[in-house]
């Protein structure tokens, strides 16, 4: 028995005159934002906040479940037919209705950030996940809350500040924030306003470019804690940044004070290195098996460490193979074309691993 | 393409290279292998061209057909106004027509996996007929395009049920061939839907209906949920009116399975298509394979919309070339695939509909009786009656197909 005939008989009847395409077949016709099935958000409002970053408010459709602050959502949008996702923190306050906020960097190489940085306008609709992630802030509430955020790492933890203030938080919260310059900090004038209006706002900023324009200066380093929070080690701590902060304070968080401190990486679209037919690692993730890459088509590959993926015509022509590359750069052997995108559909009979390489299989 | 190449030897006569049909045309080994290498470019090139255009192009034909689809039940539901019935009727035809030849055929060959849309993911479609969307993406995709024209192995050649090749032994059951084929084209959906169950075959004792019972619960389930929509939950809409959508439902069905039916059997069966054997291309190479393809495949003439509503299977011969490019390109494809086939001196089969349909009615009724005295079998004559084939330009309406020997480059 098919699924559809455990629904309620009017489901059903909805169902089985719509099929195969279903009802949002038909709806997203009319408007791409009245489907159920799917969220999708409308971008309600652009706001080019520094020459650098575009803060975007996105109304999401009903499908939408909300977030916890701290968590991230994929969004996705389309360039030139093809459509990219890639993963942002709301940098709202929590809660399952009304809009979210992303704020989004450019970046040399960043594809979607830089689409969104200069194109993204009001009525653009755009493709949303559910809220991922474990970096979240707890319930109930810490004591004593301290956040550590590099570039624009902020976000996830400008959700948390909000968070907390919207609720009336009494504990304390500090903020210790690393950023090239003050003309680059995004929510600069905003974390003034809310260390201004709230006593229990402990802000501390480094200007890494620009010494002496912030409260303390240089990268981080664990002389910077005291100044932020004396009680630092009493403090649930949050950090996210790029990837040699986290590591300077996973080290300084080492040695017992682990269970008290979550980081959540954030790093601009992973540039995979380019790496040799027959090097790296291949991870056929739904199967749960890692093997040596040969350099051999990934079916080949697949088949040689047990699996069966489905396959036709093993030359590239019926894409019975085809299958989700979720990270790493292949090759395509018909046409030589390499490509490292995260998230796209890849024939296995004829797709061979530069390095590392993941597939949902 | 200006490439200097090797000029194909002219087909001095029409005989057989080394025992085989597979190079009808004389060409040479290096010839193969730069044919292979042109093709490959072409493909190569629209690949890396691939963009928003393409993605326009196939959510404006979702658009349509989903416009369509709406109209057509709307005019039905008041179906008792006759003029309501009509136009109801032909549009829930086109949108049918749409959906299963121009979205489903080629979204399902993976034409558009590129845009990493799901709904555009050639593994994930489902289609508006009786037939799983798996089980065609087995039978067609894999079966029929790896294996295309050859005997034995791509069951399209008659789908099992009728005599299209000489290749196939005569036997009185065939004599109903015309008849057959009426059946078939009538019940078109229902035909691709038993494709992959292989009838003959459990017919013939090679395989049983057991093994082939999780097909059959598949073509079981989408079978009744599309004669539940079309039969029952439209009609009943109407209440005591049922019977216009009712009849208005199978009316579009049918137009759908005629027309379906008419483009594809044009496809591979006009006259001038080759057929293989399994023999002759166990080893191909990339070129070979692309040759075959070639020479197995008919193209149709005609406009613009007759080649949408054809699912641009009216560029058969393109498709087989290159089947996951995107078919609004194929089009473009076509001139310089005519231009390569001009220099290699291979036949471009192509001509209007009414002509190729013509030369598939013929060859169906020819073969339902057993071959003449006069008829020798194809591998010892590979070009004897019904294999001339001319050549001729498409967009001109010229004919191609021609009685005379081929025409030299």
């Amino acid at each position: 028995m098919s699924p559809m005939l455990d629904l309620r008989p009017r489901l059903r009847l909805l169902d089985a005159i719509a099929g195969p395409h279903g009802v949002d077949g038909y709806l997203e016709q009319l408007d791409p934002l009245l489907v159920t099935g799917e969220c999708r958000a409308e971008v309600v409002g652009v706001e080019r906040g520094t020459e650098e970053s575009v803060t975007l408010t996105l109304r999401p459709n009903r499908a939408w479940r909300g977030f916890r602050a701290g968590q991230f959502v994929n969004v996705a949008v389309e360039i030139d037919g093809v459509r990219h996702q890639r993963c942002y923190s709301p940098a709202c306050a929590e809660g399952r209705g009304g809009t979210l906020e992303i704020t989004t960097k450019r970046h040399p190489e960043g594809l979607v950030s830089n689409f969104l940085v200069d194109r993204a306008r009001p009525g653009m609709v755009v493709g949303l996940s559910g809220a991922e992630g474990d970096f979240q802030l707890p319930s109930p509430r810490p004591e004593s809350i301290l956040l550590i955020g590099g570039g624009s790492g902020i976000t996830p933890l400008m959700a948390i500040l909000r968070t907390l203030f919207a609720e009336g938080y009494e504990g304390g919260v500090a903020l210790l924030h690393y950023a090239p310059d003050p003309a680059r900090a995004i929510y600069r004038a905003e974390l003034e306003r809310l260390a201004a209006a709230h006593p229990n706002f402990h802000l501390a900023r480094s200007y890494t470019r620009a010494p002496g324009a912030g409260e303390i200066d240089g990268h981080f380093s664990p002389l910077h804690l005291p100044q932020a929070d004396p009680c630092f080690t009493e403090a649930e701590t949050f950090a996210c940044g790029p990837p040699a902060l986290l590591d300077a304070v996973r080290g300084t968080w080492a040695g017992g004070l682990e269970h008290r401190l979550h980081v959540e990486s954030f790093v601009p679209p992973t540039f995979v290195p380019v790496g040799e037919p027959g090097e790296g690692a291949i991870r056929f993730a739904g199967a749960g098996v890692e093997v040596e890459n040969s350099g051999a088509s990934l079916l080949e590959q697949a088949e040689a460490a047990g699996l069966s993926p489905s396959y036709g015509c093993r030359m590239g022509i019926c894409h019975t193979c085809t299958c989700r590359k979720r990270a790493g750069t292949h090759k395509n052997l018909l046409t030589g074309e390499v490509s490292s995108a995260p998230d796209e559909e890849i024939q296995l009979c004829v797709s061979a691993a530069l390095g590392d390489l993941t597939v949902e299989l | 393409m200006t490439t200097a190449l090797p000029t194909a030897p002219p087909p001095t006569s029409l005989t057989v290279v080394d025992g085989l049909t597979t190079n009808p045309y004389g060409l040479s080994p290096e010839q193969f292998e730069s044919l292979g290498t042109e093709l490959d470019a072409i493909r190569g090139r629209v690949l890396a061209d691939r963009g928003e255009r393409d993605a326009d192009y196939i959510r404006g034909v979702i658009r349509a057909q989903r416009g369509l689809e709406v109209a057509g039940r709307g005019l039905l539901w008041a179906g008792v106004v006759p003029p309501f019935w009509v136009a109801g009727t032909a549009a829930l035809s086109l949108s049918k027509i749409l959906d299963n030849m121009e979205i489903g055929h080629n979204v399902m060959h993976g034409q558009y996996e590129w845009m990493n849309d799901p709904k555009l993911s050639g593994k994930q479609f489902e289609w508006d007929t009786a037939c799983p969307a798996d089980q065609w993406r087995h039978s067609h995709n894999y079966m029929h395009h790896t294996h295309t024209n050859v005997v034995g192995k791509d069951r399209d050649i008659g789908y099992g049920v009728l005599r299209m090749s000489e290749d196939q032994p005569w036997s009185p059951y065939y004599l109903g061939n015309p008849l057959w084929a009426a059946l078939l084209a009538t019940f078109f959906q229902y035909g691709v839907a038993l494709h992959d169950l292989e009838v003959e075959r459990i017919a013939s004792g090679e395989t049983t209906l057991a093994e082939k019972r999780e097909l059959l619960e598949g073509i079981w389930q989408k079978v009744r949920r599309q004669a539940f929509k079309d039969y029952v939950a439209f009609p009943a809409l109407s209440g005591p009116l049922f019977v216009f959508p009712l009849a208005g439902n199978a009316t579009a069905n049918l137009v759908r399975n005629l027309w379906s039916f008419t483009i594809i059997f044009c496809g591979h069966f006009p006259e001038g298509t080759h057929e293989f054997s399994e023999e002759e291309t166990a080893n191909e190479t990339r070129g070979q394979w692309y040759h075959r393809q070639l020479l197995g495949s008919a193209n149709l003439s005609g406009g613009r919309l007759f080649h949408i509503l054809s699912g641009n299977l009216s560029f058969q011969i393109e498709h087989h070339l290159f089947p996951d490019l995107p078919a609004n390109r194929y089009a473009e494809i076509s001139v310089e695939v005519q231009e390569i086939c001009e220099r290699y001196g291979l036949p471009y089969n192509v001509g209007p509909l009414h002509r190729q349909f013509g030369s598939v009615v013929k060859k169906i009724c020819r073969l339902a009786l057993p071959d003449s005295a006069g008829r020798v079998s194809r591998k010892l004559a590979p070009l004897s009656v019904g294999r001339k084939i001319g050549r001729g330009v498409t967009n001109l309406g010229r004919s191609v197909l021609s009685r005379r020997p081929l025409r030299r480059a």
